[in-house]
């Protein structure tokens, strides 16, 4: 593997996992975002061969076969997407936030999202969609069983 | 075939009171995106692709000396590298748009001989890997002569001044005027007037995905398929074949997922011709991808355009007329459009009011920068922009309240259609009572009285409102370039489900969901039973796209009319199996009725079977179920609104605050409001983005130095408040579903009301107007200007505790 192989583009040239998008390459528009260790990061400023043994997860490993993660629920049900192209990003920078605050205040998720570039939802249905999400990920876990 | 029905007026749902349409329905496209499973432009990878790479002049004006491509074209890796001499027979970047006097210069793909912007492509390197084509784009060597730069508009027309176009002998790309009423007379009988100048700044529309070009060429069938992020995909499959020269029989373009344009992809750019020659030339697939730099140097801006506008004012608040002069910034060259977006600037500059007397005079200028074209509102933001300042400035001088002032001028309803002075229709409003809902939604009273307290305690609080129109759903083909209708073929397949096949060309407006919504209705179906197709010009016929808030409210009629050809066939044939007449059978729920026949009812799938199994069908029937309608719009529609934004400035720091957002907005019926709300508030924060923090800078060199995400305030989730949505429904009679558009509004009314409110804030200090965009430092230094002009008495209003001497009289910032 080259040594300056980005993250980003292993993901979607050798991996084949094209659910996580390129909008800027410098680290400033966060459509790139994935989970290192269950951490938020922009994989456009990460080398591929930084993320050599560690944990990885992308957009399309969220969903348990049918059964949709409470976050891609919330963006969905709160029309939280439109052209969609940010939304990988802003779903994986929010499961980032939900994981260590599980019920953030408006301010606390707009602050959250503030590595993340929204140029259709004006963000009001964003922070509307994470919250929905904290509820649903609130319940006791049976609810959402196949959702972890 | 049933010739067509007249199309009835709505509702007439065959699922009655469970209609689809009016409904919050969860979009149908959102699945695979929320998954990442769906495929923009650059997701695709096909066999033996290729990658090519631009490089682009640093200059913003130089002459090309040499260009040496022995070391790119030395580099493992690498394919071929071209310039201009061997792109000759690519077409010129094409310019849609015909006036009188209009100055069109030679825009070729790669830069011939001279460069007139920074960002301009010069040569191609195509690479078997994307890291080794930009690697060895780097490599390419020019010898640049730099040639004086022309950036400010009032410089380029004056008597010393380099030209971007030689052969011109002037920057001065186009006049255009339009002046109706006697404008004379109005500002010779006014009893006040009311002048400002007032610039809009340059913006980048920046939608998320950059735009991508995959081209693929098969010399044996001489087929050439082109995946670009447009917004017009058959308009561009026409251009490809001009510009690299195939029958456009041979010529597709598929648009897949497009992550967005707001009009920067309602473009025919150079990269759309050289990327599908690179295809011909090489014989592989040749993928490009701008880059996030490359997006703000060398795909359209928006705005840029200086104002002087003066209102003729009678001292009881009426506008007896209306005077503009606008100098708009071409760039170097015309893109699809260019010219034409100054040209709805002044079509729309009466406003929402009655304005006797009208006189805009635009100059358009050509400067060593990016085009300028259409950005989300494309021209009307512009005119709202100059007509809504106005009002404020006016009702300021006038002594008025900026809301009452407004009342006093807008026509009453019962004057629609409303023909204006610059010529248009409005179709119907009901503006009085729009400004009401909003001035009672935001409790514009307790505002004022809160701005009075604030006053009393030396703290800067200000309202501001906006009323506006915008002119949508693009239009009659007689006013636009390319024509102004939409197609729609709707066909029934032999299982029941129902295919779409829209030319509207939508990419995150939704109508996957909102036009099956329609048709589900219309046939007693449910949304899921309908897929919408879209953006694939070799499976739907020739459309004109999406853009100028037109895809509902024409795609979406196109749509509801195939839709009523086709019930009047299976009424035809039902009629015939039911043994009734065709205008006795009705469409229930999955069903089709009658009250006269021997038989009373038919399953949606027994006619369905009826019609493609051909075995009772009445004489001359045509066996099969698909239907195509060219709808053609015999007006624009008009959505109006009024919004009220209220702001606390903070006068130590130049912050802005935005305290309260307010927006009541009509688009005519309304298919899902869950829907039209997300376009509001995106249209809110481009609006607002405007007002308060974008803004493309060139200095005077030609350098684009706001032309990163880093140097370009993108607004993001922190920066907003939660806006106040609400709506008043005024159906349009310019199509059947009575719908108008909704996709600029909130960018068309956002970007004055926040202006409006700040510099209400600020009055107290004699601040009339302050240019956009409201960055802490210009407020900041507005305010420090104030401060130190010569304090004069103030009114009532003005602070009478401060922590600074604060009170001026009126002055211009």
């Amino acid at each position: 593997m080259e040594p300056r192989l980005l993250l980003v583009h292993f993901l979607r040239e050798k991996a084949g996992l094209t659910g996580t998008h390129i909008g800027c390459e410098t680290s400033l528009c966060g459509a790139c975002t994935v989970l290192m260790d269950d951490r938020a990061v922009k994989s456009c400023t990460v080398l591929a061969v930084q993320a050599d043994g560690r944990q990885v997860t992308t957009v399309e490993g969220l969903a348990s076969g049918e059964q949709l993660h409470p976050i891609q629920e919330g963006f969905w049900e709160e029309h939280g997407l439109q052209c969609g192209f940010c939304t990988p990003g802003m779903i994986m920078c929010s499961h980032d936030l939900l994981g260590h605050n599980s019920n953030p205040s408006d301010g606390e998720i707009r602050e959250a999202l503030n590595g993340n570039i929204c140029r259709c939802t004006g963000y009001q249905n964003i922070v509307t969609a994470v919250k929905n999400a904290a509820r649903k990920m609130s319940k006791p876990i049976a609810a959402h069983a196949g959702a972890r | 075939m049933a010739t067509p029905a007249k199309a009835p007026v709505r509702p007439s749902q065959a699922n009655g009171k469970d209609a689809w349409v009016g409904k919050r329905l969860k979009r149908k496209e959102d699945p695979r995106l929320i998954r990442g499973i769906s495929h923009y432009t650059d997701d695709f990878k096909l066999a033996g692709m290729v990658y090519c790479a631009f490089a682009r002049s640093p200059h913003a004006h130089a002459d090309i000396k040499s260009i040496n491509t022995d070391s790119a074209k030395g580099t493992p890796g690498v394919i071929a590298v071209f310039t201009a001499q061997d792109t000759t027979s690519i077409g010129p970047v094409p310019c849609a748009i015909q006036m009188p006097g209009l100055k069109v210069p030679r825009h070729p793909v790669l830069a011939e001989g001279r460069v007139r912007y920074v960002g301009e492509p010069v040569a191609v390197v195509v690479a078997e890997d994307l890291y080794v084509a930009r690697d060895a784009a780097e490599k390419i060597e020019v010898d640049y002569e730099p040639l004086p730069v022309v950036t400010d508009m009032e410089k380029a027309l004056s008597n010393h001044t380099a030209y971007v176009h030689d052969e011109f002998k002037s920057n001065q790309a186009f006049t255009h005027t339009l002046k109706n009423g006697d404008v004379d007379a109005a500002f010779k009988k006014a009893d006040k007037i009311a002048k400002q100048r007032m610039i809009n700044q340059r913006l980048c529309p920046l939608a998320m995905e950059p735009r991508a070009v995959i081209a693929e060429y098969l010399p044996g069938e001489n087929r050439l398929t082109v995946w670009s992020s447009t917004q017009i995909p058959h308009l561009l499959k026409t251009q490809i074949s001009l510009l690299v020269g195939l029958p456009e029989t041979s010529v597709r373009v598929i648009a897949p997922e497009v992550g967005g344009g707001f009009g920067s992809k309602l473009n025919v750019y150079s990269e759309e011709g050289v990327v599908p020659w690179l295809s011909m030339k090489i014989g592989r697939p040749v993928k490009w991808n701008e880059n996030r730099r490359e997006n703000f140097m060398a795909t359209i801006h928006g705005r840029d355009t200086i104002n002087d506008v003066e209102l003729a004012l009678k001292k009881d608040g009426t506008i007896l007329g209306m005077r503009s002069r606008i100098l708009a910034d071409m760039g170097a060259y015309h893109q699809l459009l260019t010219p034409l977006i100054p040209q709805l600037t002044a079509l729309m500059h009466a406003g929402c009011y009655k304005i006797p007397a009208i006189e805009v005079d635009i100059i358009g200028v050509f400067t060593n920068k990016m085009s300028t074209d259409a950005y989300r509102g494309a021209g009307r933001p512009e005119a709202t922009y100059n007509v809504e300042r106005m009002m404020d400035i006016a009702a300021r001088e006038l002594g008025m309240d900026p809301a009452q002032f407004r009342l006093k001028n807008f026509p009453k309803s019962k004057e629609f259609p409303y023909t204006t002075i610059t010529g248009l229709t409005y179709d119907s409003a009901k503006y009085q009572e729009s400004l009401a809902k909003a001035l009672k939604l935001s409790g514009y009273d307790g505002l004022r009285k809160r701005q009075k307290s604030a006053r009393k305690n030396g703290k800067y609080y200000g309202v501001g409102v906006s009323t506006y129109v915008e002119i949508c759903a693009i239009g009659p083909s007689a006013a636009t370039p390319a024509g102004g209708w939409e197609s729609a073929t709707v066909r029934i397949e032999p299982t029941g489900k129902v295919t779409l096949l829209t030319g509207a060309s939508p990419h995150g407006q939704g109508e996957e969901t909102t036009f099956a919504q329609l048709i589900a209705d219309e046939l007693g179906l449910d949304p899921d039973d309908i897929n919408v197709v879209h953006g694939d010009t070799a499976v739907v016929p020739y459309g004109l796209g999406t853009y100028g808030s037109r895809a509902t409210a024409v795609g979406g009629t196109a749509a509801y009319m195939a839709t009523q050809k086709l019930k009047n066939k299976m009424a035809t044939l039902a009629a015939h199996l039911l043994e009734c007449k065709p205008k006795d059978v009705t469409f229930g729920r999955r069903c089709l009725s009658t009250k006269t026949g021997k038989k009373k009812s038919l399953s949606f799938g027994e006619v369905v079977t009826a019609a493609y199994t051909a075995h009772k069908i009445p004489p001359g029937f045509e066996p099969g179920l698909e239907a195509t309608h060219f709808f053609e719009p015999s007006n624009f529609t008009f959505p109006f609104g009024a919004h009220i934004a209220s702001v606390e400035v903070d006068s130590e720091t130049g912050e802005v605050k935005i305290d309260k957002y307010v927006a009541v907005d009509d688009c005519g019926n309304v298919i899902n409001p869950m829907l039209v709300a997300g376009q509001i508030h995106g249209g809110l924060a481009q609006g607002i983005g405007q007002a308060m923090w974008e803004e493309l800078i060139y200095n005077e060199d030609g350098q684009l130095v706001t032309g990163t995400l880093m140097d370009y305030t993108m607004p993001k989730a922190h920066f907003f408040p939660e806006f106040v949505l609400e709506h008043t429904v005024t159906p349009s009679p310019v199509n059947p579903m009575g719908v108008k558009g909704v996709g600029e509004a909130g960018t068309i009314a956002s970007t004055p009301c926040i202006v409006n409110a700040v510099c209400d804030a600020l009055s107290p200090l004699g601040i009339r107007h302050i240019d956009m965009p409201l960055k802490p430092e210009r407020v900041w230094r507005a305010i420090r200007h104030a401060d130190s002009a010569p304090a004069k008495a103030e009114s009532e209003e003005s602070p009478k505790k401060q922590t600074r001497k604060a009170p001026a009289g009126r002055r211009r910032a």
